[in-house]
C-alpha cells in the first residue's frame, strides 16, 4: 500500500531503465517455461539421440563407442529393413486413400443440400479424431475377428468366405491401412473443406459458362486453386503416417511374421524390448532425416508447382 | 463389410453413367444432374455409414450380456440394453484410478500447456527482446521432431531425475508445447495495439497489461490450446506405454489395451463397455467444443 505515494511520479514519467530492466525480467520469466522445458525435454533428448546413434549401450553397462556400426547394423538386420519397407508401403497406400476419399467427400459437400445435413455429414466424418487410436483399434480387432467378427459377417452374407484378417500378411496389412485411414481422413477432410468453401462462386459460375463442367470443371478450375491446401494435407498426412504405432501394435502386434511392423514398433522394440539404446536412436534418425526430407520437399514444392499463393 | 457395400455404392454410380449414353440423341445433360445427384448422395451415405457403423457397433455390443457378445448376427442398434458388461469391466480393472490417472495427466498437461503458452506467445508477440526470432525459429523447430525420435532420451532423462514410473512422467515433458505457443502468438498479434498504450498512458505497468488487458481478451485462444492438449493426451498412447511401468500408474488407453490382453475374445462386451466410457470426455469436446477443436485442428495447415 506504500507504493501508491510513488505510484502517481511512475504515471507521469516511467524511467526508462526502470522499464526496460522489468520488462527483461518479465521477459525471462515468460519465456522460461517453455524456452527451458523444451531445451531439457526435447534440445538435450536430440543431441543424446545423435550421440547414442554411435554408441552400443544396454542401460546396464557402460555405453560404448561403436562409430557407425549401429548403421551398418541396421542395413543388415532383415526386421529392420521389413519394418522401413512395411512402413513406406502403409504411408503410400493410407496417405492416397485418406486424400483421396477426403477430396471426394470435401468436394460432394460443396453440392447444394439441406445445411443440417452438410452439419451431419461434416461431424460424422471429424467424429473419429476425437477418439484414441488406442481404442478404435481395439473395437476395430473385433471386428475383423476371423470367425466372429462383423466385417467376415457382413461378406459372407454376400457370398464371400471369411478372410483371415489379421491372420494372413496382406489382410493384416490392409486392415492397419483402412483403420488408420477410417480414423484420419477426417483431419485432411477438413482443410479440403475448408479450401474448397472458400474458393468464389464466380469462378465456378464463369466455368460452368464456358462450358467446363464436373470432372473438367474439377480438374481445371478447382484443383488448381485448392493446390496449396492438397500440398499442405499431404505432407501433413505423410509425416503423421510415417510414424504409425497404435494401429498396429494394437491390432496385429506387428505380424504376422514382421507383415504390419512398423519403423516406430522396431525404435519401441528395440529400446524398451531389447535394450539396445543405441540401434533404438540410430533407426529413430533416420526417421527424423526421412520427415525433414518430406518437409523440405514441401518447401521446394510450393515454390514451384502450387498456383495462387 | 466395406467391400460389399464398396461395390453396391459403385454399382449406383455407374448404373447411373451406363444409362446416359444409352439416348445419344437426347441431351445428356439434363438427365445428368439427376442420376448425378443420386450417386453423390449415395456415395455419401455409404461413408456416413462406414465411418459410424464401428461406433454403433461398439456402442450395441457393449450393451449385450457378456456371454453372448460375440454371438451372430451382430447387433448395430442397442435395442435390449444390458448393464451387465459395464458392472463386469469395474470388476476386471480399477476403472476408477484409470479415469482419475487420465483426468490428472490431460487436465494438467492442458492447464500447463495453456500457461507456458500463453507467457511465452505473448513474449513473441508483444514484448522486445534479443534473438526473439531465432527463439521463435528454434521453438518451432521442434515440431518437426517426432516424439518416438526423443522418447528413448526423455526416458533415461525421467529415471535420472527420480520420476520414472509417476505420472509426473508424462505430465512434465509435455507441458513446453511448440504448436500451442505458436497459436497464442498469433492470437496475441491479431490484437489491437491501442489497448497496451492506453493502459500504459493510465499507469499500468508491463505486468499489468499482460495480465489486465491482454490475457482477458486471448481466454478464446487459450480455449483451443487447451482443447487440442486435451483431445490429443487424453488419446495418448506411446507415451504412457513407455513410461508408466506398474498398472496403478496407467491411463485409460493403457488401461484398456491391457484389459483386451487379459479377457481375450472370451467377453467382449466387457473390453467394449470400458471402450464406451472412455470416449465419453471425448464426446463431451465434440458435443461442446467441436467448433474450437475444428480451428485448432486446421489452424497448422494455414500458417
Amino acid at each position: 500500500m506504500s507504493a501508491t505515494s510513488t505510484f502517481p511520479r511512475q504515471i507521469v514519467k516511467p524511467p526508462a531503465a526502470r522499464r526496460s530492466f522489468i520488462e527483461r525480467w518479465l521477459v525471462g520469466i515468460f519465456l522460461a517455461p517453455t524456452v527451458l522445458g523444451m531445451a531439457l525435454f526435447t534440445f538435450l533428448p536430440i543431441i543424446a539421440s545423435l550421440v547414442l546413434a554411435f554408441f552400443r549401450w544396454d542401460i546396464i553397462s557402460a555405453p560404448q563407442f561403436v562409430g557407425f556400426a549401429n548403421f551398418a547394423a541396421l542395413a543388415q538386420d532383415p526386421t529392420v529393413r521389413v519394418s522401413f519397407l512395411n512402413t513406406i508401403m502403409f504411408v503410400v497406400v493410407a496417405v492416397i486413400l485418406q486424400l483421396g476419399i477426403a477430396l471426394t467427400m470435401a468436394s460432394m459437400l460443396q453440392a447444394r443440400m439441406a445445411p443440417w445435413l452438410r452439419v451431419f455429414l461434416r461431424s460424422t466424418f471429424f467424429f473419429p479424431l476425437v477418439l484414441s487410436a488406442a481404442s478404435v483399434s481395439i473395437f476395430m480387432r473385433y471386428m475383423f475377428n476371423e470367425q466372429f467378427g462383423v466385417v467376415n459377417w457382413l461378406l459372407s452374407l454376400v457370398g464371400i468366405p471369411a478372410v483371415p484378417w489379421l491372420t494372413s500378411p496382406v489382410a493384416s496389412a490392409a486392415v492397419v491401412v483402412l483403420v488408420y485411414v477410417w480414423q484420419n481422413f477426417g483431419f485432411s477432410f477438413l482443410l479440403f473443406l475448408g479450401a474448397l468453401t472458400n474458393i468464389p462462386k464466380e469462378l465456378h459460375e464463369a466455368a460452368n459458362l464456358d462450358g467446363a463442367t464436373g470432372w473438367k470443371q474439377f480438374s481445371n478450375v478447382t484443383l488448381p486453386l485448392i493446390s496449396p491446401t492438397v500440398l499442405v494435407a499431404s505432407v501433413m498426412a505423410i509425416i503423421s503416417a510415417l510414424q504409425v504405432f497404435d494401429q498396429p501394435y494394437v491390432l496385429t502386434n506387428g505380424g504376422p511374421g514382421d507383415s504390419t511392423r512398423t519403423a516406430v514398433m522396431v525404435i519401441f522394440e528395440s529400446a524398451f524390448q531389447q535394450l539396445e539404446f543405441g540401434k533404438a536412436s540410430a533407426i529413430g534418425l533416420i526417421l527424423t532425416v526421412l520427415i525433414l526430407a518430406v518437409t523440405a520437399l514441401q518447401f521446394r514444392l510450393s515454390r514451384r508447382f502450387v498456383f495462387y499463393q | 463389410m466395406s467391400s460389399q457395400i464398396l461395390q453396391t455404392g459403385t454399382d449406383k454410380h455407374s448404373g447411373s453413367t451406363t444409362e446416359t449414353p444409352a439416348s445419344p440423341k437426347g441431351r445428356p445433360v439434363r438427365r445428368l444432374p439427376a442420376a448425378g445427384t443420386i450417386g453423390r448422395y449415395a456415395a455419401l451415405a455409404l461413408a456416413a455409414a462406414l465411418t459410424l457403423g464401428p461406433v454403433l457397433w461398439t456402442l450395441s455390443t457393449s450393451l449385450r450380456t457378456p456371454s453372448e457378445s460375440f454371438n451372430l448376427p451382430p447387433s448395430f442398434l442397442p435395442i435390449n440394453p444390458d448393464f451387465t458388461a459395464y458392472q463386469e469391466v469395474f470388476k476386471q480393472i480399477n476403472v476408477g484410478l484409470l479415469v482419475l490417472n487420465s483426468a490428472l495427466v490431460t487436465g494438467l498437461i492442458a492447464l500447463g500447456q495453456m500457461a507456458s503458452a500463453t507467457l511465452a506467445g505473448y513474449a513473441f508477440a508483444r514484448l522486445d527482446f534479443r534473438g526473439k526470432n531465432a527463439i521463435f525459429s528454434l521453438v518451432l523447430a521442434t515440431m518437426m521432431v517426432p516424439v518416438q525420435v526423443t522418447i528413448v532420451p526423455v526416458f533415461m532423462l525421467i529415471r535420472g531425475m527420480g520420476l520414472s514410473d509417476t505420472l509426473l512422467a508424462l505430465i512434465l515433458p509435455a507441458v513446453p508445447t511448440a504448436f500451442g505457443t505458436f497459436l497464442m502468438r498469433q492470437y496475441f498479434l491479431g490484437l489491437p495495439n491501442d489497448f497496451a498504450e492506453a493502459a500504459a498512458l493510465d499507469g499500468a505497468g508491463p505486468w499489468r497489461i499482460f495480465r489486465s488487458v491482454y490475457v482477458p481478451l486471448a481466454v478464446p485462444g487459450m480455449a483451443i490450446v487447451g482443447i487440442l492438449a486435451f483431445n490429443f493426451h487424453w488419446n495418448e498412447f506411446f507415451r504412457p506405454l513407455i513410461l508408466t511401468i506398474s498398472e496403478q500408474n496407467f491411463t485409460l488407453p493403457l488401461g484398456l489395451v491391457t484389459l483386451q490382453g487379459n479377457l481375450g475374445t472370451g467377453s467382449i462386451s466387457v473390453v467394449l463397455a470400458g471402450v464406451i466410457l472412455s470416449m465419453l470426455p471425448a464426446l463431451v469436446v465434440f458435443i461442446f467444443g467441436q467448433r474450437t477443436l475444428r480451428e485448432g485442428l486446421t489452424a497448422g495447415a494455414s500458417k
